[in-house]
């Protein structure tokens, strides 16, 4: 990774500019050509380094619920139910964390109900019923840029 | 805000990427039915009202030196979870920052995401955080993600 490259990827986080032609107007502040632009952005993305490239919307305003989950899955049981947790596409993360509660998941959904029903499908299924909802009350930060520095 | 179906259809189509092409609002344009300067003007718009928070890169936090993160739960005061909220969100080191609802066996009410190359540094983190809130040790707890079970992005309108 040359310092074109890391420049490129942090200005590519921070913004894309909605313009006719945005990958010519990176390329003109980076001192490259828009192929080059182009050329190398399609090979973090083989590499994935860049897990996706586009919009990225505030689910609350296309209409959307969010919460954060928590169940405590036992060690043996683990691979089994997040097979059942992660076949939902409203389920987008989910991480094991060292603590009594284990699996910690995010759930968006168009309304209250479809929560409320994919929860007990979830503990029907499983049949864990210690599974806490921990709906969102007050939003204080999203950023999900990481600053790519030499290493 | 109202979406209508080349809308929707757009935001799909936004969400899964932007075409690396020279001219990729105009492809987008092409897929849903409407015309470049449409899909531009739609953008701006959403932009500005915030419905579109960014249109950018993630980057596969694990592969640029980013290989953990923490939950960070914090048992805060009613009245002060504004007040200590503000403090964490402004540190660059977190991501995230919400107040969520409290149950009888978690009473935790404030939660912050930090990441780092690896657990001692998330946990260094932490103790930044405790000072900065000046909470004891026993409101608030670590959990360290030791595996990554999923990892999407949000399908819009998908059902």
């Amino acid at each position: 990774m040359d310092q074109i490259d890391r420049d490129l990827l942090n200005q590519i986080q921070e913004e894309i500019p909605v313009t006719e032609r945005p990958y010519a107007q990176m390329a003109e502040s980076l001192g490259i050509s828009e192929e080059e632009v182009i050329e190398r952005l399609a090979v973090f993305k083989n590499q994935e380094v860049i897990r996706r490239m586009g919009g990225v919307f505030d689910s609350r305003r296309l209409g959307y619920k969010g919460t954060l989950c928590a169940m405590k899955v036992p060690r043996e049981r683990i691979e089994e139910v997040a097979a059942i947790i992660n076949q939902y596409t409203g389920i987008t993360h989910n991480y094991l964390r060292r603590h009594d509660y284990n699996m910690w998941f995010t759930l968006l959904s168009r309304s209250l109900e479809k929560t409320e029903k994919i929860l007990a499908e979830i503990r029907r299924k499983t049949g864990i019923d210690d599974l806490m909802d921990l709906p969102s009350r007050r939003f204080f930060k999203v950023r999900v840029n990481f600053d790519v520095k030499a290493t | 805000m109202d979406f209508n179906e080349a809308d929707k259809k757009l935001i799909v189509e936004l969400q899964a990427g932007l075409p690396l092409v020279s001219r990729p609002f105009a492809e987008l344009g092409e897929r849903v039915g409407l015309s470049e300067a449409q899909v531009l003007g739609r953008v701006r718009e959403w932009k500005e009202a915030g419905v579109l928070r960014r249109l950018g890169a993630a980057l596969r936090h694990r592969k640029v030196g980013y290989s953990g993160n923490a939950l960070l739960v914090w048992k805060i005061p009613e009245d002060r979870v504004g007040e200590v909220g503000k403090k964490f969100a402004a540190l660059p080191e977190v991501s995230h920052c919400y107040e969520r609802q409290v149950l009888p066996q978690w009473p935790y009410s404030l939660y912050t995401m930090v990441h780092g190359a690896t657990e001692e540094a998330c946990l260094a983190l932490a103790k930044k955080l405790v000072d900065l809130a000046g909470v004891s040790e026993h409101d608030y707890d670590v959990l360290y993600s030791y595996a990554e079970l999923k990892k999407s992005s949000m399908e819009y309108f998908a059902d």
